[in-house]
This record gives structure tokens, C-alpha cells and sequence, in this order.
């Protein structure tokens, strides 16, 4: 099996994502069968293909360094799960 | 006739006359919802006071004359992905469970400014994730034509919404086949446009280079009057396109003579329901009947969609699901670190759809794998796109079914999403391309189902399929049939 239950534990914690031992189980066992499916992409050469970009031509969109939303502390705090005064209240990064 | 069962444009036709006004439609489509809801499940937030309010407010404007716009009075269901303000938004999410948004999604502002009235927020497999409506982390959403089985997702709640007259069109997203599959779930209109024809600010973002907003509706010529108000370019977001939007109403002709329409036989499938197949072929033969010349394509790559897709749209939503870390919005587990505090909230908040594909996402874009799935994958969605490219050399629209089956049964696939994954194997190649594409009822199999017909135009170039859409539809009634509730 190419995906293994700690190959499971290693995606997840680069995911920020823990799981419980039956969800890593299953979650082998699932993305081994979905990635060996995918292995079909292989009967391809595409040495000489140039790799999807945008669907259409591409433009950039530029626009002149201006504010254009009005600041609204109250309503951008609104959702905070903690906050406090017009700041959002995080768990400590620095002991 | 329930009020609720009008289509927008007759809807709009007795308002402007003022036979009707948008508080009686209101009222009616609030009643079915009484009825029905309790059965099909399509909402999940009801704005039934505020759309009461908004009809008081049309009626006066069509009383002044003042505002012509044929969705001004008219009931409209959103999903519940689409940012509204002050309207509680989930993404179906037990992350965003108490998410009021600060600001519309510029779409919503756009039909707000058109003057209709919205109904609520409707069901979806978790950020837009599934064909089911399944994966919804508060209930799933059923098929009103049989209600053992799934509308079809991830905009389920939009399709069954407007299958079950519960609105009179609805607003869903499309980023593998999510407003046209479950259209052909429900017997309904739906319609993908071009990548960039419809703004995406103020979408909760899946996969920014596929995620696509559009209507659905009750038949093609109320597609093709929603579309007008959601399309055209929005500085906001930086993938609208800046491009002429044509009047859809006035390219719905009927007369689709000499128009040249692809066939591809990779479509028509040896896993697919034979009367599923059947119907697609009887329509195709009428399109021939209206003077379109039928010719059968090849696109060589399709049976490689599906891979890239869920490589593709993995990896991204990966990225755009990182945001959810419970800091500034969003649900935040008690913890005793940052680290820690991370992983709780994102175990708690999100459903095992949404992990696996965090996690497969991930894996693609891992040092060591990147260039293995995620290269390869965007290098066979470029043979892809070449195989359309090619193709609308000689074809104006291509036609193929929208679906390998009719609804499934609640459950079937539940458990193998491989399989789930293969229930988009028809829609998912034309979002890897950025193509328009929208899918109407041709028929019901044996068991009463409906059959969908997806018609592919090339890139913003939606006026042709609405066409070709409109010729069909005014020749069969298959729209017209309401399911049995």
C-alpha cells in the first residue's frame, strides 16, 4: 500500500488536522484506492507539454494603490471568536 | 395553479401588469415552503421577514414603473456559499456554524439591485464539496421526484429549491458540475458559465481556477434572464473578465439551423444507464429535426478528467481552506496553544469530505509529490483543454449527457467516494477548461426520474447553448412536468 497510516499522519499535521486512529484508517485505505486510480494519468507522455495556466487569456488586473472599502472595525470583529477592544484576542505564540 | 409554480418570466410578466404583486407571489412561495420543507430539506436559513420586506419594496417600484429588470419582485433562493449580509452564512460547515458575513457577495448585490426578493439560504455538501448534498454537516437535502434519493450536488438545495417551486429560480456554484448536476437531478435548468463571465467576489472559495457561479431555473429562458443580472466584470475580482455581455433573451431564436454540434463518443460510456442514453440520443435526433448538422467528435483525453480533477481541485481547495484556523472568524476549540488550537478547531469543524480532500490536497503539493500528481495533472488538463480547442473548430456546441445516472439512492455512494467522484465524470472537463455549459431535462427513465442534456458552447459563448437549449425546450414538455409531493 503507497499510502500508508503514517503517511495519513504526516499530511494531516502539514494540514493543521488531527485524526482520530479510525478516520487515519480509513483515510489510507481510501486515498491509496484514489491515488492509485490517478496512477492512470502516467499512460500519458506529456514531456512536451506546457502545464495549464488559465482557462482563458490571462490578463492582469491592475488597479491604481487606493482605498476603496471604509475601514469598519465593528464589523470585521463581529465574528471574532475572542476579541478584545478593536483587537482579535489569539492564543499565546511567545511564552 | 400555486403562484409558487410560475416561472420567472410569467412570475414577472403578471407583476408588471400588476395582476400580481411580489408580497402575494412572496406569501405563496413561503407557503409551499411550509409544505414542502418538510419533506425535501432545501434550506437551510429562511429570510421570510426580510423577503416580505423586499417584496413591499418592489411592489411600490412596480407601481412607480420605476425599475423594469424582470427579476424585480421575483423570489430568489441563494446557496449557502454565496456571502450575504447580515444573513447567517455556513458553507454547510460546522466551522462557519454562526458566520454572519459583513458584506453581499457581488452577485447578491447585483440581483439585490435588481430588486429581488431573497428567499433564504439552501443546502450544500460542505463547501461545495460533493454530488450529493450528503456531505452537508447539518442534514442532507431530497430529491423531490423521489425523496429516497439525493438531489444531485453539491448545489442540491438550489436544485431542489426550484424543482419543488420552493422559490422561482435559485443561484448555486459550479466547480465539477455542481448547478448542472443536480439540475438534472431535479428535471431543472442549470447553467455553468464561462470562467469569468460571473464575479466570484464574496464566494466562499473551493478552486479558484474551476469555482464558477450560475442560475437554475424552471426553464431556459429564465436561465437566460438570471444570467443577465449575475454577468459582467467586477474590478473585485481579478479573474472577471472584462468582455461585452450580449442580451441572452434576445439570442433565444429557436432557429438553430446549419449549427454544428459535436458528438463525442467518449461521452456515451459503457458504465452509463442505457436510459439514461437513450434520451440524450431521441434529443440529439430532434436537434438534427430542427436543421443542426449532428456529427460525432472525439475529445481523447476525457477518461483522464476525472484524475486531474480531484488532483486539481484537491490541491487547491488545500489552499484555500487554510484560512479556517478559528482566529478571526469561525469556530475555535478551547486549547492550550496556538498549534494545538489549530487542530482542534479544524478537527471540529470540518466534516470527513472536507479532511480527505484537505489531505489529498496536500499530499499532491507535498515536496516530493508535487511534480508527480500536481504537475502532471495541470499538464493533462492543458491536453484537455486542447481537445475542446480543437473540437469548436468544427463545432459550434457539444452535446453529451449531463450524468451517468438518474439519482441515486441516499447512501449509495456514501461510502466509496471514488464512486461519488465518478458521478461528475460527464461535467467535470468542461470547469478543467473554463467552458460555458447548462443542462435541461430530455426525459425520465423508468423509475420516474429525470435525465439531464448537457450542451458545451466555447468560451463565453453562452448565448448559443441557451439557443440551442431554447429550440429543444420549446419542442418537448419535459419542463413542464412538476413532481408529486
Amino acid at each position: 500500500m503507497a499510502f500508508t497510516r503514517e503517511e495519513v499522519q504526516r499530511v494531516a499535521t502539514l494540514s493543521r488536522l488531527r485524526l482520530t486512529s479510525g478516520e487515519e484508517e480509513r483515510l489510507a485505505e481510501q486515498l491509496d484506492r484514489i491515488l492509485q486510480y490517478m496512477e492512470k494519468l502516467n499512460q500519458l507522455d506529456t514531456r512536451e507539454v506546457e502545464p495549464f495556466a488559465h482557462a482563458v487569456d490571462p490578463v492582469n488586473a491592475l488597479r491604481e494603490d487606493t482605498v476603496t472599502n471604509q475601514p469598519n472595525a465593528e464589523a470585521l470583529l463581529a465574528n471574532a471568536p475572542a476579541k478584545e477592544k478593536t483587537f482579535f484576542q489569539v492564543p499565546k505564540i511567545l511564552e | 395553479m400555486n403562484l409558487s409554480a410560475l416561472t420567472l418570466h410569467e412570475a414577472s410578466k403578471r407583476l408588471r401588469s400588476r395582476e400580481l404583486s411580489s408580497q402575494e407571489l412572496t406569501e405563496a412561495v413561503f407557503q409551499r415552503i411550509s409544505e414542502a420543507e418538510e419533506k425535501v430539506q432545501s434550506y437551510l436559513t429562511l429570510c421570510k421577514d426580510s423577503a416580505l420586506e423586499q417584496a413591499k419594496r418592489a411592489d411600490a417600484l412596480l407601481k412607480a414603473g420605476a425599475n423594469l429588470n424582470p427579476l424585480l419582485g421575483i423570489p430568489i433562493a441563494v446557496k449557502d456559499n454565496f456571502l450575504t449580509l447580515g444573513i447567517k452564512t455556513t458553507c454547510a460547515s460546522k466551522i462557519l456554524d454562526d458566520f454572519i458575513p459583513p458584506y453581499d457577495a457581488t452577485v447578491v448585490k447585483n440581483i439585490r439591485a435588481a430588486g429581488a426578493v431573497i428567499t433564504g439560504k439552501t443546502n450544500l455538501d460542505e463547501f461545495a464539496m460533493g454530488s450529493s448534498t450528503e456531505n452537508s454537516a447539518f442534514f442532507p437535502t431530497r430529491n423531490p421526484w423521489d425523496a429516497t434519493r439525493v438531489p444531485g450536488g453539491s448545489s442540491g438545495g438550489s436544485a431542489a429549491a426550484v424543482a419543488a417551486d420552493e422559490c422561482i429560480a435559485s443561484l448555486g456554484t459550479d466547480t465539477g458540475g455542481s448547478i448542472r448536476q443536480p439540475a438534472a437531478c431535479c428535471g431543472i435548468v442549470g447553467l455553468k458559465p464561462t470562467y469569468g463571465r460571473v464575479s466570484r467576489y464574496g464566494i466562499i472559495a473551493f478552486a479558484s481556477s474551476m469555482d464558477q457561479v450560475g442560475p437554475l431555473t424552471k426553464n431556459v429562458e429564465d436561465c437566460a434572464l438570471v444570467l443577465q443580472a449575475i454577468a459582467g466584470h467586477d474590478p473585485r475580482d481579478s479573474t472577471s473578465a472584462d468582455k461585452f455581455v450580449p442580451t441572452y433573451a434576445a439570442a433565444l431564436t429557436s432557429d438553430i439551423k446549419a449549427l454544428r454540434l459535436g458528438i463525442p463518443k467518449e461521452y456515451f460510456t459503457s458504465g452509463m444507464q442505457p436510459e439514461v442514453a437513450n434520451a440524450v440520443r431521441q434529443a440529439i435526433s430532434q436537434l438534427a429535426q430542427h436543421g443542426a448538422i449532428v456529427e460525432e467528435i472525439s475529445l481523447p483525453h476525457t477518461e483522464y478528467a476525472v484524475a486531474v480533477y480531484y488532483i486539481v481541485a484537491t490541491a487547491e481547495a488545500s489552499s484555500n481552506l487554510a484560512r479556517y484556523d478559528g482566529m478571526r472568524y469561525g469556530y475555535r476549540a478551547p486549547a492550550r496553544d496556538l498549534a494545538e488550537s489549530y487542530m482542534l478547531s479544524r478537527e471540529a469543524g470540518f466534516g470527513t469530505e472536507v479532511k480527505r480532500r484537505i489531505i489529498l490536497g496536500t499530499y499532491v503539493l507535498s515536496a516530493g509529490y508535487y511534480d508527480a500528481y500536481y504537475l502532471k495533472a495541470q499538464k493533462v488538463r492543458a491536453l484537455i483543454k486542447r481537445d475542446f480547442d480543437e473540437a469548436f473548430k468544427t463545432c459550434d456546441a457539444i452535446i453529451t449527457p449531463t450524468a451517468p445516472t438518474t439519482a441515486f439512492k441516499i447512501g449509495e455512494k456514501i461510502q466509496d467516494p471514488l464512486q461519488m467522484y465518478l458521478s461528475d465524470l460527464c461535467t467535470i472537463s468542461v470547469n478543467l477548461a473554463g467552458l460555458p455549459a447548462l443542462s435541461l431535462p430530455c426525459g425520465f427513465d423508468s423509475q420516474g426520474l429525470p435525465v439531464g442534456i448537457q450542451m458545451i458552447g466555447k468560451h463565453f459563448d453562452e448565448s448559443t447553448i441557451l439557443n440551442i437549449a431554447y429550440a429543444y425546450e420549446q419542442s418537448t414538455k419535459w419542463h413542464k412536468q412538476k413532481p408529486k409531493l
